[in-house]
């Protein structure tokens, strides 16, 4: 490998070990500081000479500050992905080369975190697309969405050429392909859309994998939105036998199983259009063992989320809008059942748009992968 | 006249418009934060008027903003809009100095109308303050050297809105002013100018909010800051958020405040203009008009008129004295994008991408020239070096070159 070209003899002397061996500890230190940046701009101050430092390395520096994404944080990840930027583009201008068999050797080990392989793909391919390209169709089944996504895309273009060209056994096969490899949901709908106009049936319910068997009980009051922080009975324990004080009456939990492709439990088909109402959705998800998991959750209504009695997240915004995966929770399920328990909020806008009172919930790996029940 | 006199006059002229003309547009809405310009742009374009267009990585509802000879300009990419871009483009050629993405940390929902870019970036003249509807927030030196970098939907992890947040920076004191108003945890911050770090941060109403912080000065010159919101307006401190006045009679969610010489033009009630009272007394009005009622754009107060778009294309003008209704003037609409006045013309582009110019001096007011850009565009243009910057989703374009040779 060339020597780096550095604009700054110190800084020159500083970076020759990117050529053969590990960073020195000046660009360590550097680093271990952009890693320690936290919450509330916390370690901005001391971060900026520092990234000042990386930035002026080496393009032979990249990969390794690559690798320094791993298990960094959202912030440091940041400072470290401009870092990168300001390298290659500084040395790309004045006619350098990026370590290329470097960053796609980082690019292929699914070991480091996913966007960084993304950012080492992206920096390849500007350099040199058809090296790119070639990889590619390797990422089908990659841990990191953005690079499966685009794998995915190819098959869906094979398949619609194939479907153009009159292909239906072929471009129907293509497209079941791309489905099952498929985690972003505007993709598996485009999927879906297609496989639907050559006449086969998609389940998206299952393909979503949404928990639908659950245990509602309602309407608590939710006048004026104060029913949001109120503790009502199923917060405080779950008895599916027992019946409560409720809004106006005495209310019971009732089974529900929602029949919906997009897995949403409707409380206006089971307690009518009620305003200024609260309600709670019960569910038990067997996992066979103890894993980390996400539950993701989309509602347009105020919504609080317990996993095994432990509170997770909550927000009390009301009809802004629903999308499927609209907010992402890391959890670690437990062996065996694991309890989830979903407070619903209707307020009492009255509104034609503000009617909805439903959400819809999955448990998925990081990358969208549902995971269902064990039973 | 003499011809010495003549000539004394000409060179002073020149002189204002060279120092006029070299005015940077360093935040939404301009140097005042009122979107008017007192440079002289081309009021009959046509197709040579494109100076300029640089391709744009992805979408965004931002303003440019001109610092010199840069040209600074925010995007969101992706599926999810997740992948945030701050873009520098050579002012005289269009072409990309440098470009830094970042990855979001916060909620990048919003309505399809919208996207991840739609606050407008702010700089001091010496860095640039890049916020996203994600309310991660970049500060970059003018070679893109990071500064700091905050993740404020991280950090407060409710601070968001489904719908998108839009609400623009302001620079002020070594102050930057995030107003993160939403539904649930709603605030506006005071972030200091070299670290990031929160120098304030002030509860806010608990209702979404997409409108833009306001500048302006008090009798004494001293700087204030403008919030507005569903509930009305507050006055604060820059320095420290302490709230010095406030009006509690409502106001738009959406079209922010215009300041002009000392008063407040704001979205309320119609129109509401307010000014400064005694410390800790309310703003005081002077005077409110029901027929002059913005929509998403926001108020132009130009030479003595306030200048009210809709969101349909009626272009309503009242006077700035007491609101009455002088005239009004149907442009091809819808608009989302707030005028620009300058040399005393508006600069429209409705949603279509239309760019209408507006001489509003004439008795009903008058469009004296279009031009059709092609695209949708929601983003207010900048004005700067005697060109107007307008940008859509995909194109940044510099429209109408300075003269070539001014003598």
């Amino acid at each position: 490998m060339a020597p780096p070209n550095l604009a700054l003899p110190a800084i020159s002397l500083l970076f020759t070990s990117f050529c053969c061996a590990a960073p020195d500890t000046a660009w360590s230190g550097a680093l271990e500081t952009i890693k320690c940046i936290r919450a509330q701009g916390q370690g901005n101050d001391l971060a900026k000479p520092a990234w000042k430092l990386l930035a002026a390395g080496p393009s032979s520096s990249i990969p390794a500050l690559l690798e320094a994404m791993d298990g960094a944080n959202d912030y440091s990840a940041n400072w470290l992905r401009s870092a990168v930027e300001t390298i290659s583009q500084r040395d790309v201008t004045r006619g350098g080369k990026l370590p290329l068999d470097e960053l796609e050797k980082h690019l292929l080990d699914v070991r480091h975190t996913p966007r960084a392989r993304r950012m080492a793909y992206e920096l390849i391919s500007k350099t040199d697309a058809s090296r790119a390209r070639k990889l590619l169709p390797g990422f089908l089944n990659d841990p990191g969405s953005e690079l499966r996504r685009e794998a995915v895309q190819q098959v869906v273009e094979e398949a619609l050429k194939t479907r153009s060209n009159g292909d239906k056994a072929a471009a129907i096969a293509g497209f079941q392909r791309a489905l099952g490899f498929a985690r972003d949901v505007d993709q598996i709908e485009g999927i879906a859309k297609q496989l639907t106009e050559l006449g086969q049936k998609v389940d998206l319910q299952k393909t979503f994998g949404w928990v639908t068997k659950w245990a509602l009980i309602a309407p608590f009051d939710n006048v004026g939105g104060a029913g949001f922080e109120r503790v009502f009975p199923p917060e405080l324990k779950i008895d599916l036998t027992g019946e409560f004080d409720g809004k106006a009456n005495r209310v019971r939990w009732l089974d529900y199983e929602t029949r919906s492709e997009y897995g949403m439990v409707d409380f206006n088909k089971t307690f009518t259009a009620l305003k200024g109402a609260a309600g709670y959705a019960y569910a038990e998800f067997v996992s066979p063992v103890a894993r980390d998991l996400e539950i993701r959750l989309g509602c347009k209504t105020g919504w609080k989320v317990w996993l095994n009695g432990r509170y997770l997240f909550g927000r009390d915004e009301y009809h802004r809008g629903v999308e499927i995966d609209q907010y992402r929770m890391p959890v670690q399920l437990d062996a065996g059942i694991n309890r989830i328990l979903v407070k619903n909020c209707q307020n009492e806008q009255t509104e034609n748009w503000a009617s909805e009172w439903e959400f819809q919930l999955r448990i998925t790996d990081s990358l969208g992968t549902p995971i269902v029940s064990a039973r | 006249m003499n011809l010495s006199q003549a000539l004394q006059t000409l060179v002073l002229a020149m002189a204002a418009t060279c120092v006029l003309g070299a005015e940077d547009w360093l935040q939404f809405r301009g140097p005042r934060g009122d979107g008017v310009s007192a440079s002289k742009l081309p009021t009959r374009l046509e197709a040579s008027s494109l100076t300029w267009a640089a391709s744009l990585p992805g979408r965004g509802l931002s303003s440019p903003i001109i610092i010199g000879k840069r040209v600074i300009l925010t995007c969101s990419s992706g599926p999810k809009q997740d992948r945030l871009h701050v873009l520098c483009f050579d002012l005289e050629g269009g072409a990309i100095r440098w470009e830094r993405q970042f990855w979001a940390t916060g909620r990048t929902m919003t309505h399809e109308k919208t996207n991840g870019a739609a606050p407008t970036p702010v700089s001091d003249g010496e860095r640039v303050f890049a916020l996203f509807s994600s309310n991660d927030c970049a500060a970059l030196d003018l070679d893109g050297n990071l500064l700091w970098f905050r993740g404020l939907g991280r950090d407060y992890p409710n601070a968001s809105n489904s719908l998108g947040m839009s609400s623009s920076l302001l620079v002020v004191g070594g102050v930057v002013i995030a107003q993160v108003e939403n539904d649930s945890e709603s605030f506006t911050a005071g972030l200091d100018v070299g670290t990031g770090a929160n120098r304030w941060k002030l509860d806010r109403p608990r209702r979404a909010n997409w409108t833009s912080p306001s500048l302006f000065k008090g009798a004494d010159g001293t700087a204030f800051v403008a919030l507005q919101s569903s509930m009305g307006l507050s006055v604060i401190e820059p320095a420290t958020g302490k709230t010095i006045a406030s009006y509690d009679d409502g106001a738009s969610t959406v079209a922010s405040t215009t300041p002009r010489e000392g008063r407040l033009f704001v979205p309320s009630q119609g129109l509401t203009v307010l000014e400064l009272a005694e410390p800790g007394q309310p703003l005081k009005q002077i005077w409110r008009s029901a027929q002059l009622r913005p929509g998403t754009p926001s108020p132009l107060v130009v030479d003595g008129r306030v200048l009210i778009l809709n969101d349909g294309g009626v272009l309503t003008c009242g006077s700035m004295t007491d609101g009455t209704r002088q005239w009004q003037l149907r442009l091809k609409g819808p608009f989302s994008s707030t005028p620009v006045a300058a040399g005393g013309f508006l600069y429209c582009v409705n949603e279509k991408g239309l760019l209408q110019v507006v001489d509003p001096t004439k008795p009903e007011g008058e469009v004296v020239s279009e031009l059709d850009l092609g695209g949708t565009i929601l983003s207010t243009p900048a004005v700067a070096q005697g060109s107007l910057f307008v940008r859509s989703d995909a194109t940044l374009w510099r429209i109408g070159k300075p003269p070539e040779n001014p003598l």
